[in-house]
């Protein structure tokens, strides 16, 4: 990771990925929710978190699918508290152990 | 994978190294670090005095054992921070850290190889903590890196890398330079393409893993030729910096 | 690090700002920046020309809608604004030309607004809720060139929503259409904690400010 400069740029915004939420999600789950497979409400694909393409900063974190674009999580954080949205994502399937 | 809360720690820059022209190696001291694995990563918050608050992500390039936390900087023109921690931060100066952060990106020794390491530009931070890790932990681990760089001058780590080059036999490692290449350059020429990576990749049918990480545009071409050669998607990890389009 | 206990401060970090050298123009918790960053919630859409259209809606009425060439042919308006990112950046004497929402209510033939808030749409799925009465009387346009040329789509060209006097997240980019509704309803921004209206001078960042 050594990224986010490009992102206040004037240009194109660049796509990190889910890696770069991690630290963000980790706040709200127990579990390393980059790790999980992620199925894609849009067009049905699977893949982990990590994988997935992040937009949105620094106002919040958006994860979209990397086949079809649609939206699977937003997330915003703040000091004190975080919204999620997963109304995007299908399912998520976490190992436990 | 269970992980603790995070919370915003205290770095303290003890050493600073120039590694190219436009990136730095920073050595920190951070309060209560808990340690990480090869491969993680650590957020960075800087505080101006007015209270102006600035966060990004960096790549831990030291192994687990060091005695230091090690990240690497890329200098980014008209960057916020990565101007700041390549060319003003100096030793003393403090920041905020949290992490490590990241299952996704860990290689150990447990995971096996053979272990194909695909780096672009500053890409090679979190493999040089795999490759560090993997000296002292499973040197024998059939491992190929192949590095992309813009010119000879760009290449992070090249002492280091040759070292564990001598030192293993088990270790390969090619360079290519994008941009230009001085007369007497041995390796290869040009961005990474399919026939470099059929050069390079272990067969499908050794179950490699591969680590893919650089400009989001390369990372994601690498792994997509990977997969089109056989490459289950799930043996290959990519870390996407950024830029994309940028030529490494 | 508890959470009163204050971050250490980075000695010499500044970031990119710089000091406005007039302060009254800034709002609060702002600082002025030279470039124009870009900030956006998903891909940059490139909607070709001769596929582009802005709408006037309510329901599932259409109530005007204008192509491409029918929208440059409306009455166009030159702008000069400060922007206010909520991210805390802010941009001074930007330059605009478009199409004001007084000019639109008028080409579709509307003498009243027929609701008192709007749902700014836009391709790739944004969307951000506004009052009209702060769409009114030159407060917003429809904007397609900035600093005299076509708006880049990295700023969400071909055309965007302008709304200086609110933070940056109300003015939409890649605008496609406002659709009238008759109760205030968090758009996309809006709808993960951040303010209802967004005035800058107040500094109405997030829901509860």
């Amino acid at each position: 990771m050594s990224a986010n400069d490009d992102v206040s740029l004037s240009r194109e915004p660049a796509a990190l990925d889910g890696n770069a939420a991690a630290g963000l999600l980790q706040q709200i789950f127990a579990i390393d929710i980059t790790m999980a497979r992620i199925t894609c409400g849009g067009c049905q694909s699977v893949q982990p978190l990590a994988a997935l393409r992040l937009y949105g900063l620094p106002m919040g974190n958006i994860l979209r699918c990397p086949r079809c674009e649609a939206t699977l999580i937003r997330a915003v954080a703040r000091d004190q508290e975080c919204w999620l949205d997963l109304r995007g994502a299908a399912a998520l399937h976490v190992r436990l152990a | 994978m269970r992980v603790p809360r995070l919370a915003w720690r205290t770095a303290e820059i003890v050493a600073v190294r120039d590694e190219s022209a436009h990136a730095r190696s920073l050595a920190l001291r951070v309060d209560g670090w808990p340690g990480h694995e090869p491969g993680q990563h650590v957020d960075v918050r800087l505080t101006a005095a007015d209270g102006y608050q600035a966060q990004r992500s960096y790549s831990i390039s030291s192994a687990p054992a060091a005695a230091q936390l090690e990240l690497l900087v890329d200098y980014v023109a008209d960057g916020e921070v990565s101007p700041y921690l390549t060319r003003e931060a100096r030793v003393g100066d403090r920041f905020e850290l949290r992490g490590p952060i990241g299952g996704y990106f860990i290689w150990t020794a447990a995971y096996g190889g053979p272990l194909l390491l695909i780096a672009g530009g500053s890409g090679i931070a979190p493999l040089a903590s795999i490759l560090a890790y993997r000296a002292r932990a499973a040197p024998g681990v059939a491992t190929h890196l192949l590095y992309s760089a813009r010119t000879a001058l760009d290449i992070i780590f090249k002492e280091r890398l040759e070292a564990w080059k001598r030192e293993d036999p088990a270790l390969a490692v090619s360079l290519t330079l994008t941009r230009s290449a001085p007369p007497d350059w041995s390796g290869y020429r040009g961005r990474i393409d399919a026939a470099m990576l059929r050069a390079v990749a272990f067969a499908a049918s050794e179950a490699p893993l591969a680590y893919v990480c650089g400009p989001t545009a390369m990372v994601e071409h690498v792994a997509d030729t990977l997969v089109s050669i056989g490459y289950p998607a799930g043996r290959v990890r990519t870390e996407r910096f950024g830029p994309s389009g940028e030529s490494t | 690090m508890a959470a009163d206990e204050k971050s250490p401060v980075s000695r010499g970090f500044v970031g990119r700002r710089r000091s406005p050298a007039q302060a009254e123009r800034v709002p609060p918790g702002q600082y002025v920046t030279l470039d124009f960053p870009i900030l956006s919630a998903g891909p940059t859409p490139h909607t070709p020309l001769e596929q582009w259209s802005f709408a006037l809606q309510q329901g599932t009425q259409r109530l005007a809608e204008w192509n491409w060439s029918q929208f440059q042919a409306l009455k166009q308006t030159q702008v000069t604004a400060d922007i206010h990112c909520v991210t805390k950046w802010s941009k001074l004497d930007t330059r605009w030309v478009g199409v004001s929402f007084d000019s639109l209510l008028e080409a579709a033939g509307l003498d009243t607004p027929p609701t008192a808030y709007v749902m700014a749409y836009s391709d790739g799925g944004y969307t951000t809720n506004l009052p009209v009465a702060d769409l009114l009387n030159g407060q917003a346009l429809i904007v397609t060139k900035f600093d005299d040329a076509p708006l880049p789509p990295g700023h969400g060209g071909p055309a965007r929503l302008l709304v200086p006097h609110l933070y940056f997240w109300k003015s939409a980019k890649w605008v496609r259409g406002l659709t009238f509704i008759a109760e205030d309803k968090p758009g996309f921004w809006e709808s993960l904690g951040y303010h209802m209206y967004g005035d800058p001078w107040k500094e109405q960042r997030y829901a509860g400010d």
